[in-house]
């Protein structure tokens, strides 16, 4: 059976520094959460990703060129 | 036998010890500033987005003050008026000021480059560089020039929330930092003139300490005057309109009239009713900056209304 570990005496001293430090970094979380759905929802990725090919890019990727006609051998004017 | 009831343990810091790392109360007027730069560009950003641009801006704001408290924690525990810092006052050590104000700043610059661009970012990054390695470490103590220069760095984040909507540069922003950047001087004298002691104690080569009150109050109503054409120019341009024009007129009379008569007194006078103008001149130079901006978002939401502007 295990029992609780006794609450050494430094955690009751620096509850409040350990509390501000969680909350601050749940509140992080939270807006870089937030943060994301906005910039998916709206389509912008931003810049890194706005290359022709790159997942989630706006950029389409450029169709194929057609293959250059063969030389007939005749002389343009 | 040793008495151990007079051990006393070393301060334990807590969280709002740290806060204040970040001077809270410049990060406050860096809030405002960066709000109105922001909201009065003529590109809308989602809220998320904004609240995000903003928040970091001030944390980038806090690291660079983190950094200049833990560069000017010798100078600060002799100044009245810096000894409660926290690490002056035995609460936070100096290395921890540091690795806050390193994380903090690297954090903010990458969220804000994130969130809106990379150009936001950079200029924030440059700020916080300004702030504490330009200003903190080389000119403070080495000039009496140093908060002209040094200004710059409470100049930017206006421009950086302009930025942060538009992706560039222009006029308008370029004129917001023109304000604050000018406004700086004169401001932060007429604390001088009755805050001298404070940096005479620390060798801080402040105008008052290196070429006296008279020059220094030359200097007050010198960069009043060209503070003037900046405040109203902004008026002119495509954030500006009469509400804000009519509001920049009378402040800039009024602190105008404030300087001529700081100009005007000897240290006799000034004595004699310890500082009465000077301390008036400080106190207005606040509101002075708050009421700019605060006439610029006033003409935001009237553009946005379909009224005001020219």
């Amino acid at each position: 059976m295990a029992f609780p570990a006794p609450e050494h005496e430094i955690h009751r001293r620096r509850f409040s520094r350990n509390l501000g430090v969680g909350l601050t970094l749940v509140c992080f979380v939270a807006l870089v959460f937030a943060l994301t759905v906005v910039k998916v929802t709206n389509g912008d990725l931003g810049h890194a990703n706005d290359a022709p090919g790159m997942l989630g890019s706006t950029v389409p990727i450029a169709p194929e060129l057609p293959a250059p006609a063969p030389a007939t051998g005749a002389v343009s004017p | 036998m040793t008495d151990i009831r007079s051990f006393e343990a070393p301060k334990e810091a807590g969280f709002g010890d740290f806060v204040q790392l970040l001077k809270p109360r410049v990060m406050s007027l860096v809030v405002f500033t960066a709000m109105v730069g922001l909201l009065v560009a003529p590109v809308h950003l989602h809220p998320v987005v904004a609240f995000t641009a903003i928040l970091f801006i001030a944390l980038g704001a806090g690291a660079s003050g983190a950094l200049n408290m833990w560069w000017d924690a010798d100078i600060d525990a002799i100044m009245r008026r810096t000894k409660g810092r926290p690490v002056p006052a035995g609460l936070v050590q100096p290395g921890e000021a540091l690795a806050i104000g390193l994380a903090l700043s690297g954090i903010s610059v990458v969220m804000l480059a994130l969130a809106t661009n990379i150009l936001a970012g950079a200029l924030l990054a440059f700020t916080i560089f300004f702030y504490a390695v330009v200003y903190s470490m080389w000119l403070k103590r080495s000039t009496p020039q140093n908060i002209v220069i040094g200004g710059a760095a409470g100049a930017f984040p206006p421009m950086i929330g302009w930025v942060a909507a538009t992706g560039s540069v222009s006029v308008e922003a370029g004129l917001m930092f023109m304000l604050i950047f000018m406004w700086t001087p004169p401001h932060f004298w007429a604390l001088a003139l009755f805050m001298n002691e404070d940096y005479s104690k620390a060798g801080v080569p402040m105008l008052t300490v290196t070429h006296g009150k008279k020059v220094t109050r030359n200097h007050v109503l010198g960069y009043t005057l060209a503070l003037i054409p900046f405040a109203l120019g902004l008026g002119f341009t495509s954030i500006g309109g009469p509400v804000y024009l009519a509001v920049s007129v009378l402040l800039n009379a009024e602190f105008l009239r404030g300087a001529y008569r700081i100009w005007k007194r000897d240290e006799v006078m000034a004595e004699a009713d310890n500082y009465k103008v000077e301390k008036a001149v400080f106190r207005f130079s606040l509101l002075y900056l708050f009421l700019h901006f605060g006439a610029l978002l006033v003409e935001a939401v009237l553009h946005s209304s379909g009224m005001g502007g020219w």
